[in-house]
């Protein structure tokens, strides 16, 4: 096959919507495009363990204690995955780590909030995962075949972190006032930054258009946005909660709510690295994984001890 | 032995997880993982791709070892162990009017 | 229903959660993911032991006369429930116990450090606990029969784990042989009292529904020596061991993981969570 063919032939998987599986020919910008949306998804999810880790052992009651624990290990689970799918694509986990350490690769710029009450492990369930998985449900049908298999695990374990979320903001909406309080704070704390996880406005997003065509995303960032909130503000309602939004009302004529003016001017710093939590949250993923190299020296060391005492045996 | 390899030399090999949920079925490729050696990486499976769970048949191959044809292959299906029940959405108490959740 | 056994289960228990309390610690710190979801899976067959057990312990709390039940706790915030006529539950008993009215011993508590001294603490108690219940399915307590055979197949991985972690450290490279030696020895002085019966052992052992702790310290000595052989680690020297811990009297780490576990549960009384 010539080139030109190549390029046909993996057009043609895309019009089918025929996974592209490792093997198969594509694009070089595919491929890179790939590897960077897949790592800064896979460092989300390994950031994101830190500031729900924090309640791990401040858990107000052992249900809530162990409920937390398997999430927060979920997401570590979540990493996993897609940092395999991202080795598919010719890159190793040591250096995509190397990518975040550096700062060179990004991660959702909402894990440099910081949790400062139990509430937040409320809202962070209920919002975080709430918009993450609006994100990654249609990502289970990706173009790319271990980018989607890995999607599919992830959303299946997403839809319990979300309902311990809303469960922990219920149960707090329904407790007594300094509950109340705490639950009402977290919300105005999370609210925007929840609704800045699906990205930069359509007329500001480079990718948008090349990836939508590799379906590599499926629908824009605005579009998720606005299915996101439509749905949130309603389950507030439920939990007794104001959206800290004065411009927020239901526009008939569209059949969406309206929404304020969102501060893009934070996103970016905090996506620049000035938010509360940046170095902080790098620091310890840093202090983690370099504090962890001997461990993982002496492993690769004793198994190799180990095989070469079985070769010797064995001759 | 390509240049990632030399730079990072206690980078532990992938292994591909290939897991038997049922007795009388197929094992099923579900995903990879890094360990030291292959007891680890059996073990690690258990912790990461079946949380624990019992009575499952597990393999895993170096993937440096594994050959490839079709690539074509389905969608891999997950069950979560059946005694952390926390870990399934119909455990939390929520009110009927919520949706989409 | 007597305090002692009240006190027996508590011990289990305690040692159960503060254990598992270490462990979570790491959650989002491990040293590679795998090992990561490996630790807090290990965590996570700890705090579930721990409920159960806390379960059975305020059960078993409730149905004590009134008068007794004034005298076994001294913390005001349990004395205010018990006051109030309520019963108590497993949250109440791990939250609001004072540290002298926690059992659980001094080995557990230590701090994790780094992955060598992880690995030790795991590997002393994992080794005790898989000869503790493996006895504990024999008695005569049909409740904690049922949780000593359940938790025995978790127990079970769990030795797997540290023992091979401690092997692999101990015969992997000069640094961590190093380091593993230095984590075995200085936690060697908190092992003598795993196997030491306090009086409650004594009591419940009599009983018939506790273990005797006499005749597991030579398996637990033997299963021990021979991972750090394999391991290629030096023996701990005998010394001095510490103890008090089933006794209610704790190093200070105990008082730092309460201040934190606790904290909710003490700042904000009598609230569903
Ligand atoms: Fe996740
Ligand atoms: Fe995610
Ligand atoms: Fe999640």
């Amino acid at each position: 096959m010539t080139v030109h063919s190549f390029e046909e032939n993996f057009e043609e998987k895309l019009e089918k919507d025929i996974a592209i599986e490792p093997r198969d020919w594509m694009p070089d910008t595919y491929r890179k495009t790939l590897i960077r949306q897949i790592s800064q998804h896979a460092h989300s999810e390994i950031v994101g363990m830190l500031p729900e880790g924090n309640w791990i052992t401040r858990a107000p009651s052992l249900r809530r204690k162990a409920v937390l624990l398997a999430k927060v290990q979920d997401e570590a689970g979540h990493g996993l995955y897609l940092y395999s799918a991202a080795e598919t694509l010719g890159i190793s986990r040591d250096e995509l780590y190397d990518q975040l350490h550096s700062g060179k690769a990004k991660y959702s710029s909402i894990f440099n909030y910081p949790t400062l009450t139990w509430a937040d492990m409320g809202a962070i369930g209920w919002l975080v995962d709430g918009a993450a998985i609006m994100n990654q449900v249609p990502l289970c049908r990706t173009s790319y075949g271990p980018y989607a298999r890995a999607m599919v695990r992830v959303c299946k374990e997403e839809s319990f972190h979300q309902r311990q979320g809303f469960e922990i903001m219920l149960t707090l909406s329904k407790g007594t006032a300094v509950q109340k309080k705490m639950a009402q704070d977290a919300l105005n704390r999370w609210w925007w930054p929840s609704i800045m996880m699906f990205g930069p406005p359509d007329d500001n997003s480079p990718h948008t258009e090349q990836s939508m065509h590799w379906k590599i995303k499926r629908f824009t960032n605005d579009e998720l946005r606005q299915k996101f909130i439509d749905v949130t503000v309603e389950q507030a309602k439920i939990l007794g909660l104001s959206v800290p939004d004065a411009d927020l009302k239901w526009n008939e004529a569209r059949g969406h709510y309206d929404y304020g003016k969102i501060d893009w001017d934070e996103f970016w710093n905090v996506v620049k690295g000035n938010g509360p939590c940046n170095k902080e949250r790098l620091e310890t993923r840093r202090k983690a994984w370099e504090g962890g190299e001997w461990v993982r020296e002496a492993a690769a060391a004793y198994s190799e001890k180990r095989k070469q005492r079985s070769r010797q045996e064995a001759a | 032995m390509s240049q990632q390899e030399t730079e990072h030399k206690s980078e532990w090999p992938l292994w591909e997880v290939f897991i038997r949920s049922k007795a009388g079925l197929d094992h099923k490729h579900v995903g990879s993982l890094h360990a030291a050696d292959a007891q680890m990486a059996i073990e690690n499976a258990r912790d990461v791709y079946t949380r624990r769970m019992e009575g499952v048949s597990i393999w895993v191959v170096e993937s440096k070892y594994l050959h490839t044809s079709d690539p074509d292959e389905s969608a891999s299906m997950y069950e979560p162990a059946n005694d952390k029940i926390y870990r399934h959405p119909t455990f939390y108490n929520l009110p009927d009017e919520l949706k989409h959740m | 229903m007597s305090v002692q056994k009240l006190k027996y289960i508590l011990q289990i228990a305690d040692n159960a959660l503060i254990m598992g309390h270490r462990l979570s610690e790491w959650c989002g710190h491990g040293p590679i993911l795998e090992q990561d979801i490996a630790l807090t899976n290990i965590a996570l067959d700890h705090l579930g032991q721990a409920r159960s057990l806390y379960q059975y312990a305020a059960e078993q709390f409730n149905e004590l006369p009134r008068a007794e039940q004034e005298k076994v706790f001294t913390s005001p915030a349990l004395q205010a429930i018990i006051a109030g006529g309520q019963p108590i539950d497993e949250d109440d008993m791990a939250y609001l116990r004072d540290g002298w009215d926690f059992y659980n011993v001094l080995l557990v508590e230590q701090a994790n450090k780094d992955w060598a001294y992880t690995a030790a603490r795991s590997l002393y108690y994992d080794t005790f606990n898989y000869h503790f219940y493996t006895g504990l399915q024999n008695s005569n307590d049909e409740t904690l029969a049922a949780i000593a055979e359940k938790s025995l197949k978790e127990v079970t991985y769990h030795m797997r784990w540290s023992s091979e972690w401690v092997i692999r450290l101990g015969d992997g490279t000069a640094e961590s042989h190093k380091r593993m030696q230095e984590a075995a020895s200085y936690l060697w002085q908190y092992t003598g009292e795993l196997c030491t019966m306090v009086e409650t052992d004594k009591a419940m052992y009599k009983a018939g529904t506790g273990v005797n702790l006499d005749e597991l310290k030579t398996k637990w000595a033997t299963a021990i020596g021979k991972v750090l052989d394999e391991a290629t680690l030096a023996q701990p020297e005998e010394g001095w061991m510490q103890q008090g811990g089933k006794e209610g009297r704790h190093t200070e780490h105990l008082g730092y993981i309460l201040a934190e576990m606790q904290y909710m549960q003490r700042t904000y009384p009598n609230m569903e969570w």
